[in-house]
């Protein structure tokens, strides 16, 4: 079983290293991170700050976008070449696919976010020519930045269990942006009444919580992260990203794919 | 020529001809659109919106709307405007994005406090925005600093400027003279060394080259308006002891009243005009000063 999971989830990542458009978008996320260099210049004051913030959030964006327009294609590419009928035919059951398609998307964004980070810390030591022990606090916000992309792909491989690529990708960038709102949406179920408050309440529940996974600016000032909070966005990243993947092996076990 | 090269050739031909006239329109485009080139809006006026729109990347926004700030007010204060409106909306948003963006409520409430066309000549916003920052920094010493100064010279309200010394000093890590600041405030305010301390305590901890250097322009512009007090004292003497005015300083010097021709921090000879006034030869080259020029003749702030 383990064996079927990692060939598949090996494949996976053998297939979307092969994709152009993944070294674009990296290409992009290095570039935005040099021209922070050039950026802290025509302002005054937050040259390292800046370098912090867009460096941080261009990992973020990109990687959230590979994640996306990568995670769509997982099992509707398959559809489309008919290569998932050669998959199944072997021993390989539905859910060991689905579980594989994610591992393999996730370590891609691992690599990915590991080579992102490398370019940033260049950046990062080439303007201060040395680093701080508050430094450790970006390493805890990249981390937070792959809790991200592992919630983002198990909602993209869910979507595209049951939808189109164009209808997942914006079904999923829609999720995305709804998550970045997660707390004000509580807060915004917490001020309501009767109906309107049971259906707030359920929906700030069922969507990402990302606004937490975000501590870029924070980290960008030197500010310490509370260990409950790394513990906590980690156990909650896991339960969120299990609970779409389980979601996504229930749609797909049950799909006609005849 | 084959066909295939006088495609070539005709191609490249139009290419070059096309890049031209685009280039040419671009120019005459510039030229027509200049006055909408330069208009400053501000497009998103609330920052709550803003921050919504910023999908949890409010840092980088913050930054982004800082460095507006820095544009803005450097664009107006290069054209000698004193219309600064845009400068507070665009700290204030770049302020409410990132509260703990410390350097915008430093240079911030620098660039709204100091008089046109230095700056917006809001002092009270300035002190807005310092006490906010206060509020959502309490451990930055530095900002109990920014806020005494605003309130010493442009608002010249010692007392509150004392206290702010003294409320800063309190601050664990807060450099000593702190403490010295805010007793020599409550004692000697508005005297000519309390600022000379000011400013000296500034040129000397600020890690901020700009800083710097208008520190050592204001502390040019302190020594000469002492000098020209001093050197205005003495010819009055000489007036008092002979009834009559000293032409030149030679007369002076003969007296026993001055070594030499005194020169000012440009290197340059004070000038001794007629009734004993004293004045700089170049007071262009002597920004802030107060004192040495001629009747008529704004201070300049550059």
């Amino acid at each position: 079983m383990t064996a079927r999971i990692a060939h598949v989830a090996y494949n996976t990542f053998r297939e979307a290293v092969r994709d152009r458009v993944l070294y674009n978008l990296i290409f992009f996320a290095l570039l935005l991170v040099g021209a922070a260099l050039l950026f802290g210049q025509i302002s005054i004051g937050i040259q390292r700050i800046v370098l912090i913030n867009l460096g941080l959030s261009a990992i973020s964006v990109f990687g959230v976008v590979i994640a996306i327009f990568i995670g769509i294609g997982l099992v509707s590419k398959e559809m489309e070449k008919k290569t998932l009928y050669t998959i199944l035919s072997r021993p390989v059951r539905r859910w060991e696919f689905i579980v594989g398609k994610f591992g393999g998307l996730a370590w891609t964004l691992v690599v990915n976010t590991f080579l992102m980070a490398v370019g940033f810390f260049t950046a990062l030591l080439s303007l201060a020519h040395r680093f701080e022990r508050a430094d450790g606090w970006l390493l805890v916000a990249i981390y937070f930045i792959i809790l991200e992309f592992i919630v983002v792909t198990a909602l993209a491989l869910l979507f595209s269990t049951f939808s189109s690529p164009v209808l997942s990708a914006v079904l999923a960038l829609a999720l995305f942006v709804i998550g970045t709102f997660a707390e004000d949406l509580r807060a915004f179920a917490a001020m309501s009444y009767g109906a309107t408050r049971v259906f707030a309440t359920l929906a700030a529940y069922v969507v990402p919580n990302f606004a937490s996974l975000n501590v870029i600016s924070s980290v960008a000032h030197g500010q310490p992260i509370a260990a409950s909070l790394i513990l906590y966005n980690s156990v909650y990243s896991l339960f969120y990203a299990a609970a779409a993947l389980c979601g996504a092996v229930l749609v797909f076990e049950y799909r006609n794919l005849k | 020529m084959t066909r295939r090269g006088t495609t070539t050739l005709v191609a490249a031909m139009l290419l070059a001809a096309s890049l031209a006239g685009t280039s040419m329109t671009v120019h005459r485009l510039d030229h027509l659109r200049a006055e909408a080139a330069s208009e400053e809006a501000l497009y998103l006026p609330s920052p709550k919106v803003l921050q919504r729109m910023s999908l949890g990347y409010t840092g980088l926004v913050a930054d982004i709307y800082w460095t507006r700030a820095v544009q803005y007010f450097g664009t107006q204060h290069h054209l000698d405007s004193r219309d600064y409106k845009l400068l507070e909306p665009l700290l204030d948003i770049a302020t409410t994005l990132d509260p703990h963006l410390v350097v915008a409520y430093e240079f911030g409430s620098a660039f709204l406090a100091q008089k046109p066309p230095e700056g917006a000549g809001d002092p009270e916003a300035a002190v807005r925005l310092v006490e906010r920052g206060v509020r959502e920094n309490p451990s930055a010493w530095r900002l109990y600093y920014n806020l005494g100064f605003i309130h010493y010279f442009e608002r010249h309200d010692y007392a509150a400027a004392a206290a702010a010394f003294e409320h800063g000093s309190r601050i664990p890590g807060a450099l000593p003279w702190m403490k010295v600041m805010a007793a020599h405030m409550s004692q000697h305010a508005g005297d000519l060394q309390t600022a000379r301390f000011l400013w000296s305590s500034l040129y000397q901890t600020t890690e901020n080259e700009d800083i710097r250097v208008n520190a050592a322009k204001h502390l040019r512009a302190l020594q000469v308006d002492e000098e020209v007090s001093l050197l205005e004292k003495l010819a009055a003497g000489f007036h008092e002891r002979t009834g009559r005015w000293p032409a030149n300083w030679a007369e002076l010097v003969t007296a026993g009243n001055l070594r030499g021709v005194p020169l000012d921090p440009t290197r340059r000879p004070y000038r001794l005009a007629p009734g004993g006034r004293v004045l700089v030869q170049a007071p262009e080259d002597l920004p802030f000063i107060t004192q040495g020029l001629a009747p008529g003749k704004e201070p300049s702030t550059r």
